[in-house]
């Protein structure tokens, strides 16, 4: 993590108070993650007091306070995707990144979270990795997909 | 500021523009009860315990009197059978968590809540923010935050300044309806200093007068 790139998001928002949520969801997505120095980075510049950003920073789903993994798989367990069997997908899976909903393997590799609908309800039972979106899943091709990373 | 004239209870209640009803009832004499609020910080209608019923234009509706501001010829009840219910009802979600405070069990016999009607859950920080409210607005520190959302919430100290700011201070711990404040802090304590060299954070002085 680079101090300068934190600094420069924080400057994008005219060290803003108010954008605060803007500022943390572009360092998540640089980082795919919050790590501390640069919530303390964020503090300091917009004199928000730390215990507002963790507040901020845990509301959200859409931050992580850990590191992620190199690849995101998002497993929909909507309703239509439960119908067509997204519990067999979600094991496949497990089985395959070794971890489950809301974790992150050792290697850094993979993190795995189940969501609800990706709105492609057709497509089911669907994944999104890394934003890509796959459908009509077997097992057997779930498991290539997750081969395909490196 | 003008002031306004309200009903509550059947008295005639004069009061500033801008003031809560809970204030204006208070000033009255008239007794509303309250968990999350404290005199000296910004309302934040977290337990809805001040729960009180309003009746304007021949309607009658429930609201939260400490964020509710009084209003011209409106008319009052702090006390009836539904609202007795309703303060039951909070007490008892709020004593699963925090059984064992003398405020909630105070409040426990003045409404006939049973501490057992649900399955105890020991939360004990029942997020009247008090803690958290009073560190920020009246000491200033922020040394203390809420985390989390839902049923996951919780209180938690920020260990850098916690470590700094409250072994000097510990405002916030007589205001805690729960002992929990209190248990979160030493396990803070215990977070920063795993070997327990600290003094600070191991003393076992009770809580100080605000
Ligand atoms: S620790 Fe005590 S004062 Fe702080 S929010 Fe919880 S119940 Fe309220
Ligand atoms: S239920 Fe899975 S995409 Fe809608
Ligand atoms: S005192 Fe009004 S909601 Fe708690």
């Amino acid at each position: 993590m680079e101090m300068k790139t934190i600094d420069g998001i924080i400057e994008r928002h005219q060290v803003e108070p108010s954008a605060l949520i803007q500022i943390l969801l572009e360092i998540q997505r640089e980082y795919h993650w919050l790590p501390q120095p640069a919530l303390h980075e964020v503090g300091r510049r917009l004199q928000v007091p730390m215990s507002r950003i963790q507040h901020v920073a845990t509301f959200y789903k859409a931050f992580s306070m850990v590191p992620k993994g190199r690849h995101r798989v998002n497993i929909c367990m909507g309703t239509a995707c439960h119908v067509r069997g997204a519990s067999r997908i979600l094991e496949t899976v497990q089985e395959h990144a070794g971890v489950g909903p809301g974790e992150t393997d050792l290697e850094h590799k993979f993190s795995v979270e189940t969501v609800n609908c990706i709105g492609c309800c057709a497509l089911g039972p669907v994944i999104d990795v890394n934003g890509k979106i796959h459908g009509r899943l077997t097992r057997a091709e779930t498991a290539g997909v997750l081969e395909r990373c490196e | 500021m003008s002031t306004v004239h309200l009903t509550i209870d059947g008295k005639d209640v004069e009061a500033e523009e801008g003031t809560s009803l809970l204030a204006a009832a208070r000033s009255a004499g008239i007794p509303i009860p309250t968990l999350c609020h404290h005199d000296k910080l910004e309302a934040l209608g977290g337990c809805r315990l001040c729960m009180v019923e309003v009746e304007s234009r021949g309607k009658t509706r429930l609201v939260v009197s400490c964020v509710y501001t009084v209003e011209k010829g409106l008319t009052v009840r702090t006390r009836s059978a539904k609202l007795e219910r309703i303060r039951k009802g909070i007490l008892e979600l709020l004593l699963a968590h925090a059984p064992d405070s003398p405020q909630l069990a105070e409040l426990a016999r003045e409404y006939g809540a049973d501490r057992n009607r649900y399955e105890p859950e020991s939360l004990f920080c029942i997020l009247c923010g008090l803690c958290v409210r009073y560190c920020a607005e009246v000491v200033g520190k922020h040394a203390v935050g809420f985390i989390d959302r839902g049923i996951r919430k919780e209180i938690s100290f920020i260990p850098e300044i916690a470590a700094k700011e409250c072994d000097a201070c510990k405002a916030c711990f007589p205001l805690c309806p729960t002992s929990y404040l209190q248990a979160a802090y030493v396990l803070t304590g215990s977070l920063v200093f795993p070997d327990g060299c600290s003094t600070a954070f191991q003393s076992s002085r009770g809580p100080s007068s605000p």
